[in-house]
């Protein structure tokens, strides 16, 4: 249990703190560009939001595999596949979750509106001074949502866990996917526990996201 | 030494702008016309935060020309917004600051904006704390603190109410008298106009009047 929980613990920090690495400048160009067909890369991002798991799994299976061209890539480097690895898992959970991060932050980036980047940039900030010392400040509801959801979001994954990592114990199996093992193999007890950690988990996580957004939103102008 | 303009284009794709004038580097030039007339459209051009067909020419320097567009963080102006202008993350003496770390020394010193424009009781202050009055003070002090070129108000008393408004008015009357910089003061008002500024461009419908 204590193996297990660690993995889910580091899988959903590491998959948190890249995907709002990632995200950012996304949901920034998403937020501010004026082109029609930003909408048509703002669909594909949102795409995880209705696609079966399974199919975002089965595709990142395929491009993780060491027949797939992207691999290819990697074979002078002396890896020939990430399937059935924890940094395959990784990247399962940024597609999966990208639409948790991109869309929290893009209406954040949306809500501060023109005003405040003008007023800095008669200032004389430049572009990414803008970025650092106002917008980023100014959408800090945004980002807190994003990892809440996102950390949230992976912990709850297991379609795509399954089909790209397998559940392989010690290296890429997580609580979602034991309690499937756990069942399977009529442990309805111990199966029972993990669940109910889960609710209560997933409970803490909205509830926290639900508080620091009144919070912040009460102490902004 | 002069501030050259000639802004000739269309803005938003339906409205166009026709506004060729030439000021001198110093004192206060009011922007005069009806809501919608253009007025704000001219400052923005001039901060570079729209880009207008046209050449605008600062003391000699070129800001806009054909390819040529120096961007809003280049020029240097000290823009007064409608409405809030300041960083709203930020209290009163950040916002100086932001202005301040940004600027190269000049001829607005910190310690003396903060007296003339009276917020010294301010600094500590979120912009939503401030009155109307409080906030365009604060604002035009940060805007000084720039070291601007140019100096760009749009409609500074148009949120105010009537008492806070003659208030500001005498305020910023002897604020701008002398001020070694070229000021445009965009307002709809007349008497206002009058009796801030030393000369007035009147605009209507993108076009400047005779």
């Amino acid at each position: 249990m204590g193996l297990v929980l660690a993995t889910t613990a580091e899988l959903a920090f590491i998959t948190t703190i890249l995907l709002l690495l990632l995200a950012t400048p996304l949901a920034w160009w998403l937020a501010r560009s004026r082109r029609w067909w930003k909408e048509v890369v703002g669909a594909v991002a949102a795409l995880p939001l209705v696609l079966p798991p399974t199919v975002i799994g089965f595709y990142v299976l395929i491009a993780l595999g060491p027949n797939s061209p992207l691999m290819a890539l990697l074979h002078p480097f002396g890896i020939r596949t990430l399937a059935f690895s924890f940094t395959g898992l990784v990247i399962g959970s940024l597609f999966y979750s990208l639409p948790f991060a991109v869309q929290p932050l893009r209406t954040a980036f949306e809500a501060i509106g023109d005003r405040p980047l003008e007023i800095a940039a008669t200032m004389g900030a430049k572009p990414l001074d803008r970025f650092m010392t106002v917008a980023l400040p100014l959408s800090r509801r945004g980002f807190l949502s994003a990892a809440i959801l996102v950390f949230a979001h992976t912990i709850g994954e297991f379609g795509v866990v399954l089909m790209i990592g397998g559940n392989i114990p010690g290296k890429t199996e997580v609580l979602s996917t034991r309690i499937y093992q756990l069942v399977e193999s009529l442990q309805l007890g111990e199966a029972h526990r993990i669940a109910a950690l889960l609710v209560v988990f997933s409970f803490a996580a909205l509830l926290a996201l639900l508080l620091v957004e009144r919070r912040i939103g009460s102490v902004q102008p | 030494m002069t501030v050259a303009v000639a802004l000739d284009g269309k803005v938003g794709g339906v409205f166009t702008l026709q506004a060729t004038f030439e000021v001198p580097s110093h004192g206060v030039t009011a922007l005069l016309g009806p809501s919608g007339s253009g007025k704000t459209t001219i400052l923005r051009a001039l901060a570079g935060l729209d880009r207008i067909a046209g050449t605008i020419i600062v003391d000699g320097v070129v800001w806009q020309d054909g390819d040529i567009f120096l961007a809003p963080d280049l020029r240097r102006t000290g823009y007064v917004f409608q409405g809030m202008s300041l960083l709203p993350h930020r209290t009163v003496a950040a916002n100086l600051d932001y202005a301040i770390h940004r600027s190269p020394p000049g001829a607005f010193a910190r310690d003396d904006i903060i007296d003339r424009a009276g917020i010294g009781h301010l600094l500590g202050r979120r912009p939503a704390r401030l009155s109307g009055g409080e906030a365009q003070r604060a604002s035009i002090a940060r805007a000084l603190l720039s070291q601007p070129r140019l100096l760009l108000m749009d409609e500074p008393l148009s949120a105010l109410d009537s008492d806070a408004r003659a208030q500001l008015l005498d305020w910023l009357e002897n604020l701008l008298a002398g001020i070694g910089i070229p000021v445009f003061y965009v307002t709809h008002d007349n008497a206002e106009a009058r009796r801030i500024a030393a000369q007035t461009l009147r605009i209507r419908e993108g076009s400047i009047e005779s």
